[in-house]
């Protein structure tokens, strides 16, 4: 018995998902009808398919939805602040304005600076003024970049916060933290004066002020 | 229903974390059904699934909304599903059969190149046997076949979900379909 055309067997899988031409169908049902062997093969194949779909369909055990709820990290910080910005445009303004007021006093922010700077990590890459988190790698702790580009492909247990960059994720990307982008003057003085705000409690608090938000 | 998931979205990401149940219930069922599928064991897809979720939203900032939102959460969760099987292969053997799993998780945490016994094969009634064969199928295959067959998504989603060309994802559904028909071949 002469051996049996190759492309029969990607015939029957074309026929499977639904996308064998009219001409391929035509040679596979030929082939079929007069060679036992493949018509077995195909059986076999639409068996085993039958039979996974034949699978009963499972539910989620009962709970599962309130845990789930349960055990979210609490509201992000940065949405409260929007939030509350958006209830208290008066207010707002007044703020902005008192910020914009005490710019000068910041030497540290200035404009010219457009040195990159970043948190040492040891699994962290550089390359010009991008930062790579790389695939499969994790780094530990709070990851900060200012004035680059930063590229997440692996994971980040801790919070991203990048200053006058960009951030790129990737869908493999993984961040257990808050992420920030401050772009803005305004926003960053804001960002420091709140850090600066949250350490001054702390010391009266007591423990890590990150503790408390978990 | 797309609809109400982006608004719901958008509410959360506007700090309503409350809009994010309605995500989770829409969700829960489909989401738990492929980790477990996977991983052939209730408190492993319990906790994968779960896991999923919390991801989800803490990256929800993250999701594109003009795509397709149940996508990007199985991505997560086959992703999560397939470290987990990586992670445990080593000692798989170890893992002790859960009393009050009705005995699939047994079966189903055994590695696929420890087959069992064929008497023992022949005794399980249908469910069991169909969650055992599934977990029998190499991991590259399980995860195209478990969403095509088990979700009954279509190919280009199967692509986007696992990040692969769709001529991957058709190869790893023929190569899948072959496996399954050589361990049944007695059926
Ligand atoms: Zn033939």
């Amino acid at each position: 018995m002469k051996p049996c055309p190759e492309e029969i067997v990607q015939y029957m899988h074309d026929y499977l998902d639904g996308e064998i031409t009219r001409r391929d169908e035509q040679i596979l049902s030929e082939h079929l009808e007069k060679c036992q062997a493949c018509q077995k093969h195909m059986d076999q194949l639409s068996r085993s398919v039958a039979f996974l779909k034949s699978a009963s369909h499972i539910e989620a055990p009962e709970g599962f939805s309130d845990r789930i709820m349960a055990s979210l990290p609490k509201e992000r910080q940065g949405a409260g602040v929007r939030r509350w910005f958006g209830r208290h445009p008066m207010l707002a303004a007044v703020a902005m304005f008192v910020l914009l007021a005490g710019l000068a006093l910041f030497s540290n922010f200035n404009t010219s600076d457009q040195q990159l700077a970043v948190s040492t990590q040891p699994n962290l890459v550089v390359e010009g003024n991008k930062v790579i988190v790389p695939e499969g790698e994790k780094v530990e702790g709070d990851l900060f970049v200012r004035n680059g580009e930063l590229h997440i492909e692996g994971e980040v247990e801790g919070d991203v916060t990048v200053i006058n960059g960009s951030k790129y994720m990737a869908s493999t990307a993984v961040v257990t933290g808050k992420i920030e982008e401050i772009d803005r003057a305004f926003e960053w003085l804001w960002y420091t004066i709140k850090s600066g705000v949250k350490e001054g409690l702390s010391v009266f608090e007591g423990p890590d002020p990150d503790d408390e938000e978990k | 229903m797309e609809d109400i998931v982006k608004k719901r979205i958008k509410q959360v990401l506007k700090g309503d974390q409350s809009a994010f149940e309605e995500i989770v219930s829409l969700y829960q069922n489909r989401l738990y059904q492929v980790c477990y599928r996977m991983l052939g064991n209730r408190h492993e897809a319990e906790d994968i699934a779960q896991e999923a979720f919390i991801r989800a939203y803490i990256n929800l900032h993250t999701f594109d909304q003009k795509r397709k939102f149940s996508t990007w959460l199985y991505r997560i969760a086959t992703n999560l599903c397939i470290d987990r099987i990586r992670k445990k292969k080593p000692d798989t053997f170890l893992d002790a059969p859960v009393p009050g799993t009705d005995g699939l998780d047994h079966y189903s945490s055994l590695a696929h190149d420890s087959p069992l016994p064929e008497e023992e094969v022949e005794k399980m009634e249908q469910q069991e046997r169909v969650q055992y064969e599934i977990s029998r199928l190499p991991d590259k295959y399980r995860s195209a076949i478990v969403l095509r067959y088990i979700e009954e998504l279509p190919l280009q989603e199967i692509s986007e979900i696992l990040e692969l060309p769709l001529g991957t994802v058709k190869t790893r559904i023929h190569r899948g379909r072959e496996a399954l028909r050589k361990q049944m071949k007695k059926l």
